[in-house]
Parts: C-alpha cells; sequence; structure tokens
C-alpha cells in the first residue's frame, strides 16, 4: 500500500458517505427546485417559474411567517433566560449536579414524546389549566392548541421548556471564563447578587449570547416534530411552520419540486445565520 | 418571670456565636428550595404523563379539575401497549438501528478525522473544509432528494436507509479532530521509528487515548437517532420496521383519545434514554460545551 495514499484510505469512507448522502442531495435539490417532479412522471423543467409560484403562494408565506416569528418570540427567551438557570446551578453545594440534569432532562427526550406529553398537558380538561386555575391566574380553561391566536404560541412555550437545559449548559461554559475578582471586587461594595448577574455577568458572557441567539434562530427555522405531534399545523394553518410546509408538500402531496424550492428558501435563512455563526464562533474562540 | 429574663439574656447570646451558621442554613435552604421548584417546571410534565400511564380503566382522565394521583395505580397500560402494537418489535429496531448508527459513526469519523489531525498530505484544508461545511445545509431540504436516492437505491423500509443521515456526521469528525489534535506528536513518533504503519498507530495508540471524546460522540449520535422522528416518517411505512418514535406515533394515531394507554407507551420509549443519560452525564456536559464551541 502507498503511504501517500494512506490520508485519502482513510478519508474515503466519510467521504464517499457525505459526498453521496449529502452533497449529491444538496445538487440534486437545487436542480428539483427548477422541476415539476413528483417521483412517478419524469421530472420537467420549469426553471424560476417553480420561484415565482412559490412567491405568489399565501401559504409559503404564512408559513415562512409562522417560521420567523416563531424565531423572533423563542430566540429572545431562550439567548437570556437560560443564563439565570445558569447562574443558579454554578455553585458548589451538594446535589446541585442532580439538579442541572433534571433541568437537561428535556434536551434528550424524544422530540414526538415531549410533543405527546405537552398536548395532555394542554389537553382542555387539563393539569395546566387545573394548575393556572387554582392559582387564580385564569378564571376558565382555556383550549391552548384549539384556539388560533393562542396554538402557535403553546407550540413556542414546549420549545423554550426543551431547549433551556441545552443552552444552560453553553452558558455554564461561558461562566468558567469570567474571571472570578470581578465577583469578589462587587462582594467588597456590597453590591447584590441579582446586580452581579445583570452587570457583570450579563455584559461578560455577551460572546456566547451571540452564539446561543445564532444557534437557537437555526434551531427556530428547522422547527417540525412540536408541531406534527402538537398541532399537525392547525387550527386553520396557525402552525404551519417552514419545515411543515415542505414537508406536506413533498410527502402529502409529492410536489417535489416545489417543497424544494421552499427547502432552498430554508437553506438561504439557515445560511445567513451559520455565517453570522462561523463569524461569532471566530470572535469567540479569539477572546479565550 | 426570672427565667424568662434569663431566658431572653441567654438567646442573643447563644445566637451571636450560631447566627451565621443559622444564616447560611437558611440560605441554603432558600437556595435549594428554589432549584427545586424549577426542577418541577422540567419534570412535572413527565410526573403527569406517568401518572396518567398508572391510571386504571375505571378512572375518568378526563375528568375536571383533574386527579393529580391515580386512585388505584396500576401497571396494566403498559402491559396493554404489548398488545395493542409490536412494540416489541419497535424497541428491537431502535435497538438495531441506534447500534449501526453508532458504530459506523464512530468508526468513520474517527478514520476521517486521524489523517486531517496528523498528517500532512495534498488538499487536508480543502477536504477539512468540505467536510465542515456539510453542517451548513439543513436536513429538512436534503431530505426530499435523499428519499428519492434512497427509493432507488432500494433503502427505502431498511435498517440501512435509517441510518443513513447518521452514518457519518460532519460534526463528529470535527469532535474527533479536535480530540485528536491535543495528543502530544512524540507520541506518534516513536511508535512511527519502531514501524508501526499508521493505521496499526491509529487504532493502538491514538484511539485509546480519545476514548472519552469516542463516548461524547456515541452519547449524542445514540440520542439523537434514538429519538429521530422525520426521516423514519419519511422512508418507513411498514409497521415491522416501525422504529420507537414512529411506533409512539403510530399508538397516539390510533388510540388517540385513550391517553392511559399513550402514555405507558411514550414512558416505555424513553426508559432507554434515561438509562444512558444517567450513566452518561458527565459526557453531556463536555460533549455539549464542545458543540457550542463549534456552533
Amino acid at each position: 500500500m502507498l503511504p501517500r495514499l494512506t490520508p485519502y484510505l482513510f478519508l474515503s469512507p466519510a467521504l464517499f458517505i457525505i459526498g453521496t448522502f449529502v452533497f449529491l442531495p444538496m445538487l440534486a435539490a437545487l436542480l428539483i427546485s427548477l422541476s415539476d417532479y413528483n417521483m412517478i412522471e419524469t421530472p420537467r423543467w420549469l426553471g424560476l417559474a417553480q420561484y415565482q409560484r412559490l412567491f405568489q403562494d399565501p401559504f409559503f408565506w404564512n408559513a415562512l411567517g409562522n417560521s420567523l416569528l416563531y424565531l423572533l418570540i423563542v430566540v429572545p427567551i431562550l439567548s437570556i433566560a437560560p443564563i439565570f438557570l445558569a447562574v443558579l446551578v454554578n455553585k458548589k453545594i451538594p446535589g446541585i449536579a442532580f439538579f442541572r440534569s433534571l433541568y437537561y432532562l428535556p434536551v434528550v427526550t424524544s422530540l414526538i414524546v415531549t410533543g405527546l406529553m405537552w398536548k395532555w398537558v394542554y389537553e382542555e380538561n387539563g393539569v395546566l389549566n387545573f394548575i393556572l386555575q387554582s392559582l387564580h391566574l385564569i378564571n376558565t380553561p382555556i383550549a391552548w392548541l384549539a384556539d388560533p391566536s393562542l396554538s402557535l404560541f403553546a407550540v413556542m412555550a414546549v420549545t423554550v421548556w426543551t431547549g433551556m437545559g441545552f443552552y444552560m449548559v453553553i452558558y455554564l461554559a461561558g461562566l468558567q471564563s469570567i474571571p472570578k475578582s470581578l465577583y469578589e471586587a462587587a462582594e467588597l461594595q456590597n453590591i447584590s447578587r441579582l446586580k452581579q448577574t445583570l452587570f457583570i455577568t450579563i455584559p461578560m458572557l455577551r460572546p456566547y449570547i451571540a452564539l446561543v441567539a445564532v444557534i437557537s434562530s437555526i434551531a427556530a427555522m428547522k422547527i417540525f416534530e412540536e408541531i406534527y405531534v402538537i398541532t399537525g399545523g392547525g387550527p386553520l394553518s396557525q402552525t404551519e411552520t417552514l419545515v411543515f410546509f415542505i414537508y406536506e408538500n413533498a410527502f402529502i402531496e409529492f410536489d417535489m419540486g416545489y417543497a424544494s424550492a421552499a427547502g432552498i428558501v430554508l437553506f438561504c435563512v439557515t445560511f445567513i445565520l451559520s455565517i453570522l455563526n462561523l463569524l461569532l464562533t471566530r470572535e469567540t474562540t479569539n477572546e479565550k | 418571670m426570672k427565667n424568662n429574663s434569663n431566658q431572653s439574656l441567654a438567646i442573643p447570646h447563644f445566637s451571636l456565636s450560631a447566627m451565621p451558621a443559622i444564616l447560611g442554613w437558611m440560605r441554603r435552604l432558600g437556595q435549594y428550595t428554589v432549584l427545586a421548584s424549577i426542577a418541577l417546571l422540567f419534570i412535572g410534565p413527565f410526573l403527569w404523563l406517568l401518572s396518567t400511564a398508572l391510571k386504571s380503566g375505571s378512572e375518568n382522565i378526563f375528568q375536571y379539575p383533574p386527579d393529580l394521583i391515580p386512585d388505584e395505580p396500576t401497571l396494566s397500560n403498559f402491559a396493554r401497549v404489548f398488545e395493542a402494537v409490536p412494540f416489541l418489535t419497535y424497541f428491537f429496531n431502535s435497538a438495531l438501528v441506534a447500534a449501526l448508527a453508532v458504530s459506523c459513526n464512530l468508526l468513520f469519523c474517527s478514520l476521517a478525522a486521524y489523517p486531517l489531525a496528523r498528517l500532512k498530505f495534498a488538499g487536508k484544508n480543502a477536504l477539512f473544509l468540505l467536510l465542515i461545511s456539510t453542517m451548513m445545509l439543513p436536513f429538512q431540504l436534503l431530505m426530499i432528494p435523499l428519499y428519492t436516492i434512497a427509493v432507488n437505491l432500494g433503502l427505502n423500509n431498511s435498517y440501512l436507509g435509517l441510518i443513513v443521515p447518521h452514518a457519518c456526521t460532519a460534526f463528529g469528525v470535527f469532535l474527533m479532530r479536535q480530540a485528536f489534535l491535543t495528543i502530544p506528536k512524540q507520541l506518534e513518533e516513536s511508535a512511527y521509528i519502531e514501524g508501526l504503519n499508521h493505521w496499526q498507530i491509529w487504532w493502538h495508540i491514538m484511539l485509546p487515548l480519545v476514548k472519552p471524546t469516542l463516548a461524547t460522540l456515541a452519547v449524542f449520535t445514540f440520542i439523537g437517532v434514538w429519538g429521530d422522528f422525520l426521516w423514519p416518517l419519511i422512508i418507513m411505512d411498514e409497521q415491522a420496521k416501525f422504529t420507537l418514535p414512529l411506533g409512539v406515533n403510530k399508538l397516539a394515531g390510533t388510540f388517540g383519545k385513550d391517553w392511559r394507554l399513550v402514555a405507558a407507551g411514550a414512558i416505555l420509549s424513553i426508559i432507554p434514554t434515561l438509562i444512558v443519560f444517567v450513566f452518561t452525564q458527565r459526557y453531556f456536559i463536555s460533549g455539549a460545551l464542545k458543540n457550542a464551541v463549534k456552533g
């Protein structure tokens, strides 16, 4: 065996698999997005007319709008709330690892189970309404999933619940990078814990916050399972997101070309977010 | 009276020395109260699911206000799951697919990462960038052509088709490369002088040194494959090949109103994840940290 070939032999399985199942599909997706293709008849070339049709489709704009609304609401919450969670579990007290694990539990649970679980919690005769009523926060049970003005927000809450633990761990890493002396100085001047969090921790975590914002934005654009299980896109398409739109068009309607065109739009949005991510990652690593 | 005044004198005396301890103790109690109340937000839905799964058939699960604790707890719903759907088959399929995907991903990623971290060859940086750039391509776009490719290769309704998106991930290559980069150069140089070739160095010297990273990649792949839903939903329509998420979805679709049964099935399906999680927590934390820096 030629030693000169050795590096490529090591790489060959990875290159073969990623080439066949990632690069090839990417090129194919571009071509399919420009064609009329239903997997039975031979593809017919449409060119940019496909995208013209897409951009005139109110259902597409509804789905894209829902996805962007999802992002706009979920991302700020997931960028800030886990900081407080991280500060809370960043103590050296007995049993703290146990609490960290409990907060992380939703991250490792399959989304199908998470979705079903929350669908049951949201039930009109369910436990959430019962608790809110017991606390006198609401007067009558609310139809969380059947009310078109509420359903999308109900699903967003599930995404926030699932993501908290994940971003908490990222912020835990960030907290290690803050010099202890800052807190010691604050302690000497009798500055309260809350103020320390607001005026030392959060500004010092800025690169991590940016990172979490981008990662959670990309994740928000790809939401599917929660929607599929909890609302199925309804009521009245109010919870239909971009990936749900892609799934329906590709695998229910078998309008593969049309779905791919919507997929390319998804790619463009996540690509811009990924570039942002790359720039921010570089910044974070440099600051270390 | 005299006794009382004595006591009132004694109390400040006693508490002056014990004050810091009591204060510290109360603060500790406060901290645990906060930690526990937040924990309840995260495990509450699980507990409600468990409570529902334990309720007997005579109990009305739709009554309002709901009963938080089952009247006569029973395990019969768990048994019913196996009668309602071929749950053992789903379980076997999930275990097989997870085992296959984890082995493939560990093998192919650590193979690819070794030359990228340790060897000099033409096109190294270009190949690395090419592999890493695939992390930017959303699976939700690729799944459409991937489905047509899978159908053409006869991979739909097959275990092999299921593991395709997990068999070698760019994230895995990146993670393994980072691990190999931290190993001192002298180790492999001396091995090379002793006459070991690169394959032997990879297997006998490098892999044992990156065991923690291999474990991290293994648990992440396992959790990902075990919960994978969208891809199996697309390429599997034979029930005999369903994995657990599809099975639970099927259970919910067929017995939608029987939440006792759905809850029992959902809980059974996540037990392996919980067991893996309990024993490998430290890898999750370290892995998530690496994942974060990678982005």
